[in-house]
């Protein structure tokens, strides 16, 4: 029997489960789930019993819907007690349909309206140390909006190397088209690399990967029915 | 020792200075007043910023700058600034729970001549409906650094609305409703630029005249106490969107019977105009004349 000590990616299901009512997200969360492991697990300098340390990498979930993958995961590593999955939705709850920076540890940014991370992130890579990682996770459909452009435009110029942005990419944007997405980051001096978004090997090595004087983007497709 | 001839050159002039002296401070703009700051973008550029024309990103940049331990400058022309970036104000750092220095120029209508897509009259009542904002309408360019640099200091939100219009001489700031008058027949408060007009509108007249450059937070025990020593006739006098503070004096004086009159742009036209601001201070009744008759009509005989 499982207990609320839970700390593997085997486990993320069961917390998940735990998260009831959100069917309209449904694919939204269980899209991001493997590329918000592998960061939690094995790329971001983030510690739960420091969540405000200056130092710490920034993770930033843009795409705020569909949380349940990212609080199962925030639960895993112990960022959050997995008791508070069961009180989600409800008044006194810490955890809702978005999430709000101000109520959990370790959430960098309330999100949920589209297009609102990526600036920020632009704003957060400029004034941390180059040795500092910024992470994004964007959705494909949420790259429709402009606001997104205006920050992929400013960070290429300015050869952000310290900012990442992961696009999770389940087809779900509208008039997108093959290699869009990548060919909109190159175009702006972003490195780009295109993986399996299940692949867990192949996420790590491509968000670790060397991309000097240029941020990253990381389109993860998600081609399940 | 820098001469400087108006409120953006005060604005500029201070905030360059505050970069040598606070590592915090910096500054996100989009062209606008860029080259007053490039020297500084060059010596600072963790922190001074140009984004280009792209107001979305210039607030969410702002933001997240704040969000690694910046006080952020975010500025640009009124309506680019708080009408089309609004959502970002407000969740980018109301709903983050981080607070910027919003400061803007144009005004309502400072330049008519570039038409109605320049204009924003609106921009007080909406940056109003954000909670916690200090709002700062200055009437003259020496008024601005004081409010800025206090600005600065704090980790607040506030917002500095620039102008070219401004009165002859600058008053106190920081100090709620400053008394210039004092009369009978009620009480009239001027806010930043229009306080010139207000002064030659009240000429003879028996009235209390008030003067502030912050509307936000209002001053509520200064107009009671002005009200408590003139009849409760109460006329705001606002270089915006007129009514934009009745609610503040209604709760001012809640307890107390009394009438108010609120002037300033109306609302309920949009003037397809060029020409200059002193002829659209005319269309909305914010000339030294359209605010003597209204408060001719509104005060008891």
């Amino acid at each position: 029997m499982r207990t609320d000590t839970a700390s593997g990616y085997r486990d993320l299901p069961g917390l998940i489960a735990r998260m009831a009512g959100d069917e309209k997200h449904e694919q939204a969360a269980t899209s991001t789930l493997d590329v918000l492991w592998v960061l939690y697990d094995r790329v971001l300098r983030v510690d739960p019993a420091a969540p405000d340390d200056p130092g710490r990498d920034r993770f930033l979930l843009s795409k705020g819907h569909g949380p349940m993958a990212y609080y199962a995961v925030l639960a895993a590593k112990g960022f959050i007690d997995p008791s508070t999955l069961d009180t989600w939705l409800t008044f006194d709850s810490t955890l809702g349909y978005h999430p709000d920076r101000t109520l959990v540890p370790g959430v960098e940014i309330g999100s949920g309206s589209l297009g609102h991370g990526l600036p920020i992130a632009v704003g957060q890579a400029i004034g941390l140390t180059a040795g500092q990682r910024v992470v994004v996770l964007v959705g494909d459909g949420e790259l429709d909006e402009g606001s997104n452009h205006e920050a992929i435009a400013v960070a290429g110029r300015r050869g952000l190397a310290n900012l990442t942005t992961v696009v999770v990419d389940n087809d779900s944007a509208m008039h997108g088209w093959p290699g869009g997405i990548a060919a909109r980051f190159a175009v702006e001096g972003w490195a780009t690399a295109t993986v399996d978004g299940r692949d867990h090997d192949a996420i790590e090595r491509a968000v670790t990967a060397d991309h000097p004087d240029a941020p990253l983007a990381v389109i993860a497709q998600i081609r399940e029915a | 020792m820098t001469t400087t001839t108006g409120m953006r050159d005060a604005f500029a002039h201070t905030l360059n200075a505050a970069f040598e002296q606070d590592e915090r401070v910096g500054l996100v703009t989009a062209v606008i007043s860029a080259d007053r700051f490039a020297a500084a973008a060059d010596r600072f550029p963790d922190r001074v910023v140009d984004v280009g024309i792209r107001e979305q990103a210039m607030v969410g940049v702002a933001a997240g700058l704040t969000l690694t331990g910046k006080r952020m400058v975010v500025h640009t022309y009124v309506p680019f600034l708080v009408e089309r970036a609004f959502e970002q104000i407000k969740l980018d750092f109301t709903h983050q729970g981080v607070n910027p220095v919003l400061v803007s120029i144009g005004a309502s209508y400072d330049d008519p001549s570039m038409g109605r897509t320049h204009q924003s009259p609106g921009d007080v009542p909406l940056i109003d409906t954000l909670p916690g904002y200090t709002i700062h309408v200055p009437g003259h360019a020496a008024e601005v650094e004081p409010l800025l640099t206090a600005a600065l200091a704090g980790d607040d939100p506030v917002y500095l609305r620039l102008s070219t219009r401004e009165n002859a001489t600058p008053r106190p700031v920081g100090q709620g409703l400053v008394p210039l008058r004092r009369g009978g027949l009620g009480v009239v408060v001027a806010v930043g630029p229009v306080l010139d007009q207000v002064l030659a509108a009240t000429e003879g007249l028996d009235v209390t005249v008030l003067y502030t450059a912050t509307v936000r937070p209002f001053d509520h025990a200064g107009l009671r106490v002005a009200v408590d020593a003139a009849a409760p006739n109460v006329v705001m006098v606002e270089p915006y969107l007129r009514g934009s503070s009745s609610a503040e004096v209604a709760t001012a004086l809640v307890d107390v019977p009394h009438r108010q009159l609120g002037l300033g742009v109306l609302r309920d036209t949009e003037v397809h105009a060029y020409g200059l601001p002193t002829e659209h201070d005319a269309v909305h009744g914010l000339d030294p004349g359209g605010i003597r008759r209204a408060l001719i009509g509104f005060l008891p005989a």
